[in-house]
């Protein structure tokens, strides 16, 4: 990654907005992007948590699956690629969704939208590229259409309903994991944060206009990078490539809440999706080893690669994710470790620099979650 | 005050010498979240990892600028990492060194040299 050239990197259509703003712009995922605005990160963490928060995340992937058939084809067809009932997904609703393998590893995590006639999903930027293939290959019934004139933006926090209602009015009525399309925005009342929130999906040639009246409602801020990642690992939710990837399963990754009654044993649509046999089988038995959240006892940040021990000395998993949790005020970290290590209040031991230090498997999420259901 | 190349400062009190992290370090590690020092009374020699920073970005090392011994340590950074941000030529100081001849000193650049490399 180190020697990505500029002239490689993908430009966000904000970016003049995020350089007027003070953002220092990184390369992330192929595309040149803020990681962080003059505030900092801890700062920015904090003002989402009290107030509201304005992300680009124009990177990922927006998608619209087009039935050539049914709408019901089109979501058999998707249910054909995840362990997760799209089927039973209402008009207007959202849903977190993952693309499995046939070894029953995770290829990516995504959100889709039930919009009537289609649907409609946000897939993530390193991955896009590679979905879009999957899914034209694994839904021949199925036009997908990838969207590259649009912007999305992530408006977080407990302000952030009063800031979009002054902007897009009606919003405040939607529930969590509502979409809604209003004009020519697309707004789904979700996010990355473990706030409240939202998600929009603005034409890119009003986005900058769009941002800028969102910055201009009371108390909100734009965030980098940077606090989205300490904002996501708080709400204890995995990153694509670190926390989950091809070869963690689902229910390893404790995701088993994405897999709902009619994808598993005994439900109306078994099985039927890619890696069903090691997915139904660790439901049945339980996984080898399971993602958790981790604490360390001390003040030193567990970071991705701490490799983490039994007290006895036994090498028990590995941390995934892990730094400094402005909100919890401490280290937080969260990783796979061996299913007789993963019960909650277990202390195991993460090397740092040579030294074990103590650690306490730990519920998820680390702050609570402030969604409006 | 002299400036090493690694970003560090170092300031003359007495005979001894204290270190610290300029800020342009600071402001480049971002938020400060975890600080260790070293023990006092111990020898180090120059480019021993000293002290361990840890940001909300990364972890980093403070080198042992030359050769000498940790007299003193500035413990309220351990309760209070953040004052490396505040206050990083003042207050957020990390050892002091004992050295056997401070000339040692004439070797490292002094504030318009070390503002010539960070241009």
């Amino acid at each position: 990654m180190a020697d990505l050239k500029e002239a490689d990197l993908l430009h966000l259509g904000l970016e003049a907005l995020h350089e007027e703003l003070g953002g220092k712009m990184v390369p992330f995922a192929g595309y040149l992007m803020p990681v962080q605005y003059p505030d900092g990160v801890l700062k920015e963490h904090l003002h989402t948590r009290s107030a509201a928060g304005l992300f680009d995340v124009s990177h990922m992937g927006q998608v619209i699956l087009r039935p050539r058939g049914t709408m019901d084809d089109l979501k058999l067809a998707f249910e054909a690629l995840m362990p997760v009932d799209v089927l039973g997904l209402a008009e207007g609703r959202q849903r977190y969704g993952l693309f499995t393998n046939d070894g029953g590893g995770i290829l990516d995590d995504l959100m889709f939208t039930n919009r009537g006639d289609h649907l409609y999903v946000v897939v993530n930027a390193a991955c896009k590229a590679a979905d879009i293939a999957h899914m034209t290959a694994g839904m021949p019934g199925v036009s997908v259409e990838p969207v590259t004139d649009r912007a999305l933006l992530a408006l977080q926090g407990p302000g952030a309903e009063a800031a979009l209602e002054a902007v897009v009015p009606g919003v405040a009525a939607m529930k969590f994991m509502d979409h809604r399309v209003i004009g020519d925005v697309w707004v789904s009342r979700s996010g990355y944060t473990g706030e409240d929130g939202f998600e929009v999906s603005v034409p890119e040639a009003e986005a900058e206009a769009f941002a800028r009246k969102l910055l201009a409602q009371p108390g909100v801020a734009p965030i980098g990078l940077g606090a989205r990642d300490s904002l996501r690992l708080e709400a204890g939710l995995c990153l694509y490539g670190h926390d989950i990837d091809t070869t963690t399963s689902p229910v390893e990754a404790n995701l088993t809440w994405a897999i709902q009654k009619a994808r598993k044993a005994g439900g109306a649509r078994e099985g039927g999706f890619p890696g069903a046999a090691r997915i139904l089988k660790e439901f049945a038995e339980g996984p080898e080893r399971l993602r958790v959240g981790l604490r360390p006892e001390g003040r030193a940040p567990m970071r991705e690669g701490v490799e983490l021990f039994a007290e006895d000395g036994t090498p028990v998993g590995r941390v995934t994710s892990g730094g400094f949790g402005p909100s919890v005020n401490a280290p937080i970290a969260m990783g796979y470790v061996a299913r007789a290590h993963a019960t909650i209040g277990t202390t195991l031991l993460g090397e740092v620099r040579g030294k074990r230090l103590p650690v306490t498997v730990t519920e998820l999420p680390f702050h609570p979650t402030s969604y409006k259901r | 005050m002299k400036y090493t190349k690694e970003h560090e400062w170092l300031r003359v009190e007495g005979d001894l010498v204290v270190v610290g992290i300029t800020e342009h370090a600071a402001t480049q590690l971002g938020d400060v979240v975890f600080v260790e020092l070293p023990e006092t009374e111990t020898q180090v020699a120059e480019g021993d990892e000293v002290c361990v920073i840890e940001s909300v970005k990364a972890a980093s090392d403070i080198l042992a600028p030359i050769d000498g011994e940790v007299v003193a340590v500035n413990a309220k950074l351990v309760d209070n990492p953040g004052l490396v941000n505040e206050d990083p030529t003042g207050g957020a100081w990390f050892f002091k060194l004992k050295v056997d001849d401070l000339s040692v000193l004439d070797q490292f650049m002094d504030e318009d040299e070390y503002n010539d490399l960070i241009g």
